[in-house]
């Protein structure tokens, strides 16, 4: 299971609006399966339909989250048109074993965001708990 | 010999070169990491050809992309 805060659950559903009809994508950092935020990256393709991240950006995030203490614990990119489940190509470049993957479909009139682990082309649906997180009133 | 690795120090034998070092670090397809050494891109075709030195500092990020 991941857990997720509200906070950045909204924060990646908007980042995944903002570029439509684009794909967007970005890094989960955290510890232990809790993400603490998430970091917008370049779709360096541009396209709706796939998206690759930009290495010099890969490791300004990766120093990043070293120097907090944290780590690169997920990824996410969204499907704009397509369901919240892992492409066959998003299967074959799915390299990194110990990394959640997180899709965000927005073919809905509800966005729909899931978590996979992908270990070896072999895909397993991984919960996603989204945890609550205190808004500021007005007094 | 020891390298920092991805943030982690870690001991090798001596004259490892950076394909090895990636093999012995479970990546399966080398081709598909971005490699840093000491702060400085490598280009792929330099990994097997790289001898690593006491005190050098590795990250490997994997290559992110997918499709819809």
């Amino acid at each position: 299971m991941i857990k997720i805060p509200q906070n950045v659950y909204e924060m990646m559903v908007e980042h995944a609006k903002r570029d439509l009809p684009n794909e967007a994508c970005g890094y989960l950092a955290g510890k232990h399966k809790e993400v603490h935020y998430a970091i917008c990256m370049t779709n360096t393709d541009a396209s709706c339909e796939h998206f690759s991240f930009d290495p010099q950006e890969q490791f300004d995030a990766f120093k990043q989250t070293q120097k907090e203490g944290l780590q690169l614990i997920g990824v996410y990119h969204s499907h704009p048109q397509t369901p919240a489940r892992p492409s066959e190509e998003d299967i074959v470049l799915a390299y990194d074993p110990r990394i959640s993957y997180v899709i965000i479909s927005l073919c809905a009139q509800e966005p729909d965001m899931k978590s996979f682990i992908i270990q070896n082309k072999t895909v397993e649906k991984e919960e996603i708990q989204i945890i609550v997180t205190q808004k500021e009133t007005a007094l | 010999m020891k390298v920092l690795i991805n943030g982690e120090t870690k001991e090798f034998q001596d004259n490892i070169n950076l394909l090895e070092l990636l093999k012995v670090e479970d990546v399966a397809q080398p081709d598909m990491v971005s490699v840093q050494l000491n702060d400085t891109f490598v280009t792929k075709d330099d990994y097997s050809s790289i001898v690593l030195k006491e005190g050098d500092t590795i990250n490997f990020l994997y290559f992110m992309g997918g499709g819809a």
